[in-house]
């Protein structure tokens, strides 16, 4: 029961990771663009997170806190350069 | 099997959410707009794959961890503060200044104007 809960996950998280392209190769706006970067880093995360629990193993916690980690720091970093012209002032 | 229910149940309640979020992005029609449906839906989405995990490695592998909370306290620390950076780089690039009510205070919105330097204000 809990593989097929975990494919029925998978295939939503993987259709939503194409949505996100999509916005993100469209997307009007900057904004738009960083919005559909961000929300693909979450979606990974969650796939990595689904993928620990298909092969039962705890060794992709630290993957997806570091995909975590390095998602918020560079949609902050990105953010800030379309903003002030400079990350660190 | 009660417990393979509730944790089935959790991930299928994380996957809709988590595709409902990333829907949001095509269907919603302004940028503002946009910016609602990945910070709230996603983020719960990710919560629920989460919460699935930790029941899964603590109540059939046998090892609880707490690995899980840290990842979901940081994405929900983390979230509001990346919406509202790519909320203020939408309004300094389509906005203008004078189209927004005024800011109630002695300076305008952080967005447009410098921030206060206080020791250059005392000299």
């Amino acid at each position: 029961m809990i593989t097929s809960a975990l494919i029925f996950a998978f295939v939503c998280f993987g259709l939503g990771l194409l949505l996100n392209l999509w916005r993100m190769a469209t997307g009007p706006d900057t904004a738009d663009r960083i919005l559909a970067l961000d929300t693909m880093v979450i979606n990974i995360i969650a796939l990595l997170i689904l993928y620990g629990i298909w092969q039962g193993t705890a060794v992709y916690y630290e993957a997806s806190m570091l995909v975590a980690m390095v998602g918020f720091v560079s949609t902050v970093a990105y953010c800030r350069f379309v903003l002030r012209g400079d990350i660190i002032e | 099997m009660l417990l393979e229910i509730i944790i089935s149940a959790f991930i299928v309640i994380a996957g809709i959410f988590g595709l409902v979020g990333s829907l949001g992005m095509i269907k919603l029609q302004e940028t503002m707009q946009r910016l609602h449906a990945p910070t709230k839906a996603t983020t719960l989405g990710v919560g629920g794959v989460l919460i699935a995990s930790m029941l899964y490695f603590g109540l059939v592998k046998g090892h609880l961890s707490f690995h899980e909370l840290l990842i979901t306290l940081f994405l929900f620390l983390t979230a509001p503060i990346s919406a509202h950076f790519i909320a203020k780089t939408f309004l300094q690039a389509n906005i203008r200044a004078k189209d927004l009510p005024p800011s109630q205070s002695e300076y305008g919105w952080s967005v447009y104007v410098d921030p206060p330097n206080r020791e250059e204000d005392e000299e």
